[in-house]
């Protein structure tokens, strides 16, 4: 990535939500683009270079979209920041870049009339001209820019004419010898500012826009579906549906492609390296770990697609719009929807998907469930433990028993996670705001399937690089308590036996007594944090059954040997709740920028488990099934 | 075609306010909650009063949000779509956007 140089002109890209900002960064960037975090905080910042006509680099900072300079949200605090210069970290910017839609130019003025305020050079661009121009909306250029005082350019983003158009000007204004800035005169402003500013938007929009924009016919016939009572709901669970049969559809087969690559590669290894130390780290430590972390790709590349294309072609706030009410019952924000029932295939991308949610409170509580909701890694564990303990009998002559155990799983997932929620907002959040639900449903957009594989490309770069450190990082701790010490010379026990993590599964052993929890259960539990579905693998290696995968079946005749019924709900009870993911927190001390919501999140389901599991645990023998 | 369908309650209201006059410089005696109005409302915003705080968010700033989506005094609103769950939220369309907001915040919008 090219370095920062001080003769670079710095320009900030502002606009309203919906505005097409990014689209038009994406344009204007390519892929000379670098997204990392503003200093000290979590939000994403976003900057690319680019050349205009006379050859002058720019380096153009795309700020997070704002109705308004007075920071509402960590994300609108940072826009206003940057753009008053305050950001300690951030050089003041040469020029402003306002983005407005052409279709929708109301709520866009109101702000560039607030911005004039902040006296920076200016340049107001109006995005998606051509759907304007093809709705009958017939702009006045000259007389727009007359009555703000801003000069005005048109774009598309999609075609390049639009964008040279842009560089030009952006030459020209720039390119000025620089006049004496004015300091800046703006304050935060009162609802009569607000109003007057929105006044004088409308005036202007009356002097310049012959045509104001008819409601467009396509929106207005999509929404009278989408938007239905009921066709709506009907056609949301069917999109929901498409989409999650993608997940498991799509991404399996290259899942399983991963996993027996990562399998081969370690298997390769174990020939080329002498057994030993050395051996079991690369197989176990680093190719594991490292393929534990990419077998999640499929399912975040997939997922994301279908999150950026909705995103894009507006459904995203109309499906907030559906399920508010049902969200809003729990304290969740219609917004919270997508990222948890992403949240089923695996809470990773579920976590990540909480960017869409702009109110830091809501996203926070979003966080903390996404947990909760029956993760895919769950699914071999509770198939062991139903298939060798729960008998194949029918109830009410046509459900059978085990599958009705499996979906009160599930149910306990949903059911515990609405009530977390609830419980956070009523209790822990009492003094913050509940944020208003107000939104703008955008009209209707093919989205540009160049900026949408640009952001898709930047996830998945994300998830690897930041989470992957970490989860990697944790993957060779588990590694590492799961080998040393060595077992000694001659040892018949399995090597796991000898480790710290037998030595620590002992020495929890009696915490986890009062839930039925014997020592060899303690023990798997610790190279159980790697992932949930590892428990299965390590309960085998514990009991000493040899052979992985195909030895589920005898791990579970094992199991049910060996434990009571109790313990066995009571097992499956601690999975529900038990924070037994270290990617998971990972990921999500990487989404909220530090330890505490890890560690607040990993001690809440730590103690929901283990309260869950002794309330079964002593419900079970209360009923005679020890 | 739009048709008015207006809350049992509020018909006689709205074709009051339908017939008489309409003064913008003042406020219209009749002018209702936006939050009580149906599916199919059309009219302008006559005022926007938020009757007090609401769990930690001042009324000052609920009446600067709803200004900022472009809700302003005078703007033709027209609900569009209804929540499928107590006919909440609701999609209205204000000046050519569309904004959707829980009945609760839209009771603070006064229309005629």
């Amino acid at each position: 990535m090219t370095a920062i140089d001080t003769n670079d002109w710095r320009i900030a890209l502002v606009g309203t939500p919906n505005s097409g900002k990014t689209a038009l960064f994406n344009a204007l960037t390519g892929s000379r683009q670098k997204v990392a975090n503003y200093a000290g905080v979590t939000v994403e910042r976003k900057s690319g270079f680019l050349q205009t006509i006379s050859g002058h680099r720019v380096n153009l900072i795309d700020l997070p979209g704002t109705y308004s300079l007075r920071g509402r949200s960590p994300d609108e605090e940072i826009a206003r920041d940057v753009i008053l210069g305050k950001f300690a970290s951030e050089a003041p910017p040469d020029f402003l870049l306002c983005v407005a839609d052409a279709t929708n130019l109301r709520v866009a003025l109101r702000l560039v009339i607030e911005l004039k305020r902040v006296h920076r050079p200016m340049l107001l661009v109006l995005n998606m001209i051509d759907i304007a121009r093809r709705r009958g909306v017939d702009i006045d250029l000259d007389k727009l820019s007359a009555e703000l005082g801003v000069p005005v350019v048109t774009s598309t983003a999609v075609r390049r004419a639009g964008i040279e158009d842009l560089l030009r000007r952006i030459d020209d204004i720039a390119g000025k010898p620089a006049a004496a800035i004015a300091a800046s005169e703006w304050t935060a402003p009162a609802a009569s500012d607000l109003r007057a500013a929105q006044r004088e938007a409308d005036r202007v929009i009356r002097a310049a826009v012959s045509e104001p924009a008819k409601p467009d016919t396509w929106t207005t016939r999509v929404d009278a579906v989408l938007l239905h009572p009921v066709w709506g709901m009907i056609a949301l669970l069917a999109l929901l549906f498409v989409m999650f049969q993608a997940v498991f559809a799509w991404a399996q087969p290259v899942m399983d492609l991963i996993t027996a690559g990562f399998d081969a590669l370690g298997a390769w290894t174990a020939t080329v390296l002498p057994e030993g130390l050395l051996q079991s780290f690369v197989q176990n430590g680093v190719i594991s770990g490292v393929g534990s972390v990419i077998v999640f790709l499929p399912q975040i590349l997939v997922l994301f697609l279908f999150i950026l294309l909705l995103e894009d072609f507006g459904y995203m706030a109309r499906a907030a719009f559906l399920m508010d009410r049902i969200m809003g019952g729990a304290g969740l924000h219609g917004r919270a929807f997508i990222p948890l029932l992403s949240s089923f295939a695996c809470a990773i991308p579920g976590i990540m998907a909480t960017r869409v949610i702009d109110n830091k409170r809501d996203r926070l509580t979003t966080i903390m469930v996404a947990p909760l909701m029956t993760c895919s890694a769950r699914i071999p564990v509770y198939t062991l433990i139903i298939a060798a303990f729960v008998p194949d009998k029918p109830v009410l002559g046509f459900l059978g028993l085990q599958g009705l155990v499996m979906f009160g799983l599930y149910a306990v997932g949903i059911f515990s996670a609405l009530a977390v929620s609830f419980v956070a907002n009523h209790f822990f959040w009492r003094e913050s705001a509940t944020p208003p639900f107000m939104l703008e449903l955008p009209d209707y957009k093919l989205p540009q399937l160049r900026s949408v594989l640009m952001n898709l490309y930047q996830r998945a770069m994300a998830f690897l690089k930041r989470a992957g450190t970490t989860i990697f990082s944790m993957m060779v701790l588990i590694w590492f308590l799961a080998s040393f010490p060595r077992p000694p010379v001659g040892a018949t026990e399995p090597a796991i036996d000898f480790s710290l993590a037998a030595i620590i599964g002992h020495w929890i052993e009696p915490l986890l007594a009062p839930i039925g929890f014997n020592w060899q259960i303690s023990v798997a539990l610790i190279p159980g944090m790697a992932a949930r579905e590892v428990a299965v693998a390590s309960l085998g290696t514990v009991y000493a059954i040899e052979g992985g995968k195909e030895a589920v079946e005898q791990v579970g005749h094992a199991l049910a040997d060996k434990w009571s019924l109790a313990t066995a709900l009571a097992f499956l009870a601690w999975y529900v709740f038990a924070p037994q993911c270290a990617s998971t927190l990972a990921v999500i001390k990487r989404e909220t920028g530090g330890w505490r919501w890890m560690w607040i999140t990993f001690f809440y389901m730590l103690s929901m488990a283990y309260i869950a599991a002794l309330i079964t645990y002593h419900a079970a023998l209360a009923l005679g099934l020890g | 075609m739009v048709h008015l369908n207006p809350m049992p309650t509020l018909t006689t209201t709205m074709t009051d306010i339908a017939n008489s006059a309409p003064d913008e410089s003042v406020r219209a005696p009749r002018a209702v909650p936006l939050g009580l109005a149906r599916h199919g409302f059309q009219g302008r915003v006559d005022a926007i009063v938020v009757d007090g705080d609401r769990l930690g968010v001042s009324a000052a700033e609920i009446e600067r949000r709803l200004l900022e989506l472009g809700i302003v005094e005078g703007a033709a609103v027209h609900i569009l779509h209804e929540g499928p769950i107590g006919r909440d939220p609701i999609a209205v369309r204000v000046n050519g956007t569309t904004i959707a907001l829980r009945r609760r915040e839209a009771m603070a919008i006064l229309v005629v």
